[in-house]
C-alpha cells in the first residue's frame, strides 16, 4: 500500500470537488474491495476522500412509485428493506447471494457497482493486464479463463464484472444518479453505466473523474416473480460462474439479465421477447456473437440451463 | 523404553481419563485470542521490526540485477536482503527447492528478497520499489505433456507411503488378459494447496551468534537441524519455539522462507524481525500436493474375486523432488494374486510438490476407490459387497506379514447399516428429490499407521502437579489434551494437575506432527516417561513399584496412601523416549474406515452439493473421541474439497498457479458441508504401541473423495475421471431437464 492522504468531507458536492481537485484521488466508502486492491498495489490512490459522513444512507419512495436508494445504503440494509423484499425481490436475493454477512454490512450500494474484476491476472502485479496496466497485454487470453467473459469482451480484456447486485439492477432498469464538482447532476441508465472494454479496459464505467454516485433509483415495481439464481462451485462465498436475474410475469413474458458472463451485467432486451418460448430461445439471441475460450465455453450451456431453472422456478 | 513386544495390561487400560471425550485444554486460549501464535508473539523480543518477502515474478531463469536504492530510501526501511547478496543457502530436511540465495529462479514466487522496516505497511510499500531484471528461461509446466517422458522412480512420502518405481507380484498382464471382467480407467487429480488458516510465520531474534525462532512448524527436531544447516551455524546456536500452529496439513513439516528470511532480516537489521508469508505466496512459494495422472486396471472373475490389480501413477516435481506416492495403498487394500504398482516422475518447473495430508493415499484412493466402483457396477455387485469379498488379512505383496489388526469389513458393514445403504438404487440417475438428482457412494478408507521414536520429560512437584515437556506440536489436532490425558491416567491425577508444554526445541525430541503418527507416538513417549516417574516415585516412597497404585493424587500400597507430591521433595524430573522395534516390520500396521456419502446434483445446473456423510473408522484405541472426531470430519471436509473444487490452476504458459488466493482457490465453506457422522469401532491394537492406539488424523481424508465421486455417478450416471468434479465437466452429459 502506498502512502496516501485522507479527508472526510460532509457534503456530496464537497466530496466531488475534493476528488476533482486532487490528482489520483479516489472515493472510499465500505472499502471492501478498494483496500484489498491497495494492499496489493493494484490501486494506488494518492488521496482518499471518505464519503461515509455524507448521509446518502436512506431509501426513499420516488414520485414515480419507485425507490431511491442512497449511495451509502449498506448491502445488508438494502437486502433487508421491506419494500425491496416485497417489490424488488430479485435485488434482495442478488445482494444476499454475494460476499459474506460481514462484507455486506460494510459494502455500499455505490461501491458494489464499482467493484473490480476478479481475473487472476488483474490480481498478480507480475503479470500482463491491460486493465491494471494499460498496454501491457492480456495474460488471460491464452491463460486461465474458466471464470472469465464469453461475450462483450475484447482482444484487450476478457475480464468479467464480478457482482450480483448490478445484475439485478440491470434487470430492473435502475438509474444511477451522480453529482460532479460543480454541483451538476446526471442520471445514467444502468445499461449505460458499465462500459465494454474495447481497447480501453481500464475505463470501466461512464463516470467522469470526480463524479460521485449519490443514489440508485429503481422504477416502479414490475410485479411478476423475482428470481436470482447464482451458480458457483461452492455453496457460498464465491463469484458467479453464471447468474441469472429474472422477473417472470404470469403470462410467461419477462426480463432477464446474466451475471458472470461479460464485462457488465448482460441483458439483451430483444431476446426477452422469446421468454415465453423458453430458455434456449432467449439465450440463443442473448449470446449471439459470443466468443468463449475453450475453458469457459461451458458458460453458454450453463446460462441456458440456469435460465431454464429460473423459469421452472417461476412457474412452480 | 523399547517397545518390541505387543502391549499387555498397563495403566492406560484403566481408561479413567484416556478415551474420554474431554474438551481441549487449550481451547480457552484459542477462543479468547490468548494462544500465542507465531506472528502475535510481541512479548518474546523487544523492538520487533517487520519483514516482507518478495517472490520471483518469473517461473524459471536467472536474476541479472536488482535495484534496491529507492526501496532503501523509502520511509521506515531498515534493511533489504536480496538473493543476489546471499550465496545459495543449503536446503533443510525434505526441502526440494532452494529457499533463498543465488541468482537462479527455480519456480514462481521463489523468495528473492526480504524488505525489513519499522512497520509492516512500510516494508510492503518499499517492496514494490525493488526492481528486478530477469533473464527468463523456458520451463516445463504441463504434466500431461511431460508425462510421456516420465521415468519410473522409487519414492517415499516421508509419511508412511512409498516404494520402488515398480513392484510386481505374479503375472499381472497375463492375469488381466485372462480376466473375464476388467476395468481400465485413467483418472487425474489436481495440484492442491494446504491453504491453512495461519500462514507460515516467524519471529527471529539474534543474541550474538545464537538465534531463536518463534515460528509455526509441525516438526521441531527437523526444523532445528534444518535451520542450523540452512544458516550454516551449529545446532546449539538455534532454538525453535512453536507452541501453537494454526493448521499445517504437511505444509509446515519443513522450514520455509519465512523462517530463513526472518533470521537473515534480523541479522541485517540488527533487530528482531517478524515475517509472515502473504496469502499469495502460500500457493507458489511454499509446497503443494502434486497433481497426478493415474491408471488403474482391475481384473476379476465373474463372482467378483480380484485376480489382477494394477495401479500406476505419474506426477511431476522439481529436480531432486519425490513422486506423489499414490499407488501405495493399492499394494495393501485388497487381495489378488497378480499385482503391479508403479510410480513415474516427470520433471516440472512448477513450485515444489511435497507432503499434504495423507500424501499418496489421499489422491491414490480418489482413483482406486472410484475404479472399484466402476468394477462393482460391471460385475453387477453391490460396491460394499465387492469390497468385502476382496478383503485380505495379510500383506498381498508379502503374505507372511499379517495386519496387526484389520477390520475394514466391520467398517463397511456397520456403515452400510447405519447409512441405510440397502435403500440405494443401483441404477444411476433414477432418484429425484425436487430439483436434485440424488445419489449415494461408498469408498474404503485406508492409511498406514506409522510409529516414530518420541521423547518426553516429566516433572513432579510437591503439590502433586505433573508437568510434561516435549517438542511435540499441536497443530490444531488436540495434542495438548491427549498428552495431558495420558499423564493424568499414568500418574493417577486429575487433568487439572497436569501441565503440558510443547513445541520448544529445548525439550526432548518427539515424533512431531506428521503422517498421522503424532498422537500415538507422542503419547507413547509420555507413557514411557511416566513409567519411569512411577518407578522413581515408588523408590522415593520406599514402595515396591509393582504394588504401587497411582490414583486420586495418591500413591497407595496396601493400607498406606501417600500424596503423590510427597515424593517430589526437592523436585523429581525424569525423561524417557519410546523407541519402536520391529513390530511395524513383522506386522503391517494400518488404519481402516468406510466412507458413505449422499450428494444432490442440480438437474439444471449440475451443481453438486453434499447432503450426508458418514465415516466408520477402525484405528485402534481412540484416545479422545471428541478431538479424534474433529480430525476425521476435518479430513472428510478436506476430501470433499479435493473431490469437488480444490485445484491450483496451472498456467502452463507462464508456469505458475494462477489462483493464488482464497477467493480463487476455493475450499469448502460451512454451507457446503452437511451433518457429518463419525463412528469409531471399539478396538485396541496392542501391536502398535503401549497406548494400543493408531493414527487417525489423516484417515478421514482417505477415500472420501472417491465416495463423493461415486455418489455423483450414482446420482447422474456420469463418471468424471478428472478431479475436481466441477459442474462444467458434467454439463454436456446431463439429462435434458424438464
Amino acid at each position: 500500500m502506498k502512502s496516501f492522504t485522507y479527508e472526510r468531507p460532509s457534503s456530496p458536492a464537497e466530496a466531488a470537488a475534493a476528488v476533482a481537485r486532487t490528482p489520483n484521488a479516489k472515493f472510499i466508502a465500505g472499502g471492501t474491495n478498494l483496500l484489498d486492491l491497495m494492499k496489493l498495489q493494484i490501486e494506488t490512490p494518492a488521496h482518499l476522500v471518505d464519503v461515509n459522513a455524507l448521509g446518502l444512507d436512506t431509501i426513499e419512495p420516488t414520485p414515480e412509485g419507485g425507490l431511491r436508494v442512497g449511495a451509502l445504503v449498506r448491502n445488508t440494509d438494502l437486502a433487508a428493506d421491506a419494500r425491496v423484499r416485497k417489490d424488488y425481490g430479485v435485488l434482495s436475493r442478488a445482494l444476499l447471494a454475494g460476499a459474506s454477512g460481514q462484507l455486506r454490512n460494510k459494502a455500499t450500494t455505490a461501491g458494489n457497482l464499482l467493484q473490480r474484476t476478479r481475473c487472476p491476472y488483474f490480481y498478480d502485479t507480475a503479470q500482463a493486464c491491460n486493465k491494471r496496466q494499460p498496454g501491457s497485454g492480456c495474460s488471460a487470453l491464452d491463460g486461465i479463463s474458466r471464470q472469465l467473459a464469453v461475450i462483450g469482451a475484447s482482444e484487450a480484456c476478457i475480464a468479467t464484472h464480478p457482482g450480483d447486485m448490478a445484475v439485478a439492477m440491470r434487470v430492473l432498469d435502475a438509474t444511477v444518479e451522480t453529482v460532479d464538482a460543480k454541483g451538476g447532476t446526471r442520471k445514467i441508465a444502468i445499461a449505460d453505466f458499465h462500459r465494454l472494454p474495447g481497447d480501453t479496459p481500464q475505463i470501466e464505467t461512464a463516470l467522469k473523474p470526480g463524479d460521485l454516485i449519490t443514489a440508485v433509483t429503481l422504477p416502479k415495481p414490475l410485479g411478476g416473480t423475482h428470481i436470482y439464481r447464482k451458480v458457483r462451485d461452492r455453496a457460498s462465498y464465491a463469484y458467479a460462474l453464471v447468474s441469472v436475474a429474472a422477473v417472470v410475469q404470469p403470462d410467461g413474458s419477462g426480463r432477464v439479465a446474466f451475471g458472470g458472463v461479460a464485462p457488465k451485467p448482460w441483458r439483451v432486451e430483444a431476446a426477452e421477447t422469446d421468454m415465453a418460448r423458453g430458455a434456449k430461445a432467449v439465450t440463443d439471441k442473448a449470446f449471439a456473437g459470443a466468443k468463449p475460450t475453450h475453458e469457459n465455453a461451458y458458460k453458454l450451456k450453463l446460462a441456458e440451463r440456469t435460465l431454464m431453472a429460473a423459469i421452472t422456478e417461476a412457474r412452480a | 523404553m523399547k517397545f518390541d513386544t505387543p502391549a499387555t495390561q498397563n495403566p492406560i487400560d484403566q481408561l479413567k481419563v484416556v478415551g474420554k471425550p474431554t474438551d481441549r485444554i487449550d481451547g480457552k486460549y484459542k477462543t479468547t485470542g490468548t494462544a500465542p501464535f507465531a506472528y502475535e508473539r510481541h512479548d518474546v523480543a523487544a523492538n520487533q521490526a517487520y519483514g516482507y518477502v518478495i517472490g520471483a515474478g518469473i517461473a524459471k531463469g536467472r536474476i541479472r540485477a536488482m535495484q534496491v536504492d529507492e526501496a532503501k530510501r523509502a520511509p521506515g526501511v531498515l534493511a533489504i536482503v536480496t538473493t543476489l547478496d546471499t550465496p545459495r543457502l543449503e536446503r533443510g530436511t525434505m526441502n526440494t527447492a532452494y529457499l533463498f540465495g543465488g541468482d537462479q529462479v527455480q519456480h514462481y514466487h521463489q523468495a528473492i528478497a526480504v524488505v525489513v522496516a519499522e512497520t509492516f505497511e512500510e516494508a510492503r510499500a518499499a517492496s514494490f520499489l525493488v526492481g528486478v531484471d530477469y533473464a527468463p528461461e523456458a520451463g516445463k509446466f504441463d504434466l500431461a505433456a511431460e508425462a510421456r517422458g516420465a521415468k519410473p522412480v522409487p519414492g517415499d512420502s516421508g509419511e508412511g507411503s512409498g516404494g520402488n518405481g515398480e513392484e510386481r507380484v505374479g503375472d499381472f498382464e497375463g492375469a488381466f488378459a485372462k480376466a473375464p471382467v476388467t476395468v481400465d480407467a485413467t483418472y487425474t487429480t489436481a495440484d492442491e494447496s494446504h491453504a491453512m488458516m495461519e500462514p507460515h510465520a516467524t519471529v527471529a531474534a539474534w543474541d550474538g551468534d545464537k538465534v531463536t525462532l518463534w515460528t509455526s512448524n509441525q516438526m521441531i527436531a527437523w526444523g532445528h537441524g534444518s535451520v542450523a544447516k540452512i544458516l550454516g551455524i551449529p545446532k546449539e546456536n538455534v532454538r525453535i519455539d512453536s507452541p501453537f500452529v494454526g493448521g499445517g496439513f504437511g505444509g509446515k513439516l519443513f522450514v520455509r522462507a519465512d523462517a530463513v528470511l526472518a533470521a537473515l532480516g534480523a541479522k541485517a537489521a540488527g533487530r528482531p524481525v517478524k515475517v509472515a508469508l502473504t496469502r499469495p505466496l502460500i500457493a507458489n512459494n511454499t509446497t503443494h500436493r502434486p497433481a497426478t495422472i493415474q491408471r488403474v486396471r482391475i481384473g476379476a472373475t465373474k463372482d467378483g474375486t480380484i485376480t489382477a490389480i494394477a495401479h500406476e501413477s505419474t506426477s511431476g516435481n522439481l529436480p531432486d523432488g519425490d513422486p506423489e506416492t499414490a499407488v501405495s495403498q493399492t499394494k495393501l487394500l485388497y487381495a489378488g494374486a497378480n499385482r503391479l504398482a508403479a510410480m513415474k516422475l516427470a520433471l516440472l518447473d512448477l513450485p515444489e510438490g511435497n507432503a499434504m495430508r495423507a500424501p499418496g493415499e489421499a489422491p491414490g484412493l480418489m482413483v482406486l476407490e472410484a475404479a472399484m466402483d466402476e468394477m462393482a457396477e460391471k460385475l453387477g455387485l453391490d460396491p460394499v459387497e465387492f469390497r468385502v469379498r476382496n478383503d485380505t488379512q495379510v500383506d498381498p505383496h508379502a503374505p507372511d506379514r499379517r495386519f496387526s489388526h484389520r477390520d475394514l469389513v466391520g467398517c463397511l458393514k456397520l456403515g452400510a447399516e447405519k447409512f441405510g445403504w440397502a435403500k440405494r438404487s443401483a441404477k444411476p440417475g433414477t432418484v429425484r428429490d425436487g430439483q436434485w438428482l440424488v445419489g449415494v457412494g461408498v469408498a474404503s478408507a485406508f492409511r498406514n499407521n506409522m510409529v516414530m521414536k518420541s521423547g518426553a520429560r516429566v516433572r513432579l512437584d510437591e503439590q502433586g502437579t505433573v508437568t510434561v515437556e516435549t517438542d511435540m506440536t499441536d497443530i490444531g489436532t488436540g495434542t495438548y489434551t491427549i498428552i495431558a490425558q495420558t499423564a493424568a491416567e499414568m500418574m493417577g491425577v486429575p487433568l487439572e494437575k497436569v501441565v503440558v508444554r510443547l513445541g520448544d526445541s529445548s525439550f526432548p525430541a518427539s515424533a512431531g506432527s506428521g503422517g498421522q503418527w503424532g498422537a500415538n507416538s507422542s503419547t507413547s513417549g509420555v507413557y514411557a516417561a511416566c513409567m519411569k516417574l512411577r518407578e522413581a516415585v515408588a523408590q522415593r516412597l520406599g514402595i515396591n513399584s509393582a504394588d504401587a497404585v497411582f490414583e486420586d493424587g495418591h500413591v497407595r500400597s496396601g493400607n498406606r496412601a501417600v500424596p503423590l507430591g510427597d515424593a517430589a521433595q526437592g523436585g523429581l524430573t525424569v525423561e524417557d523416549t519410546i523407541e519402536f522395534g520391529d513390530l511395524s516390520k513383522t506386522y503391517q500396521q494400518s488404519t481402516f474406515g468406510a466412507h458413505f456419502v449422499e450428494v444432490g446434483v442440480d438437474v439444471h445446473t449440475a451443481e453438486i452439493r453434499v447432503r450426508r456423510m458418514l465415516a466408520v473408522c477402525a484405528a485402534g484405541r481412540i484416545l479422545n473421541p471428541k478431538s479424534a472426531r474433529s480430525q476425521v470430519i476435518g479430513g472428510m471436509t478436506m476430501g470433499t474439497g479435493a473431490a469437488l473444487m480444490e485445484e491450483l490452476v496451472v498456467d502452463t504458459e507462464r508456469g505458475f498457479f494462477a489462483n493464488h488466493d482464497l477467493a480463487g482457490y476455493e475450499v469448502p465453506v460451512h454451507a457446503d458441508i452437511p451433518h457429518q457422522e463419525v463412528i469409531f469401532l471399539d478396538e485396541v491394537d496392542p501391536i502398535s504401541s503401549p497406548m494400543k492406539a493408531k493414527g487417525v488424523g489423516e484417515l478421514g481424508i482417505c477415500g472420501v473423495g472417491a465416495a463423493v465421486a461415486n455418489a455423483v455417478y450414482n446420482a447422474t450416471g456420469i463418471r468424471v475421471r478428472d478431479y475436481p468434479i466441477t459442474l462444467d465437466k458434467l454439463l454436456d452429459h446431463m439429462p435434458e431437464a424438464a
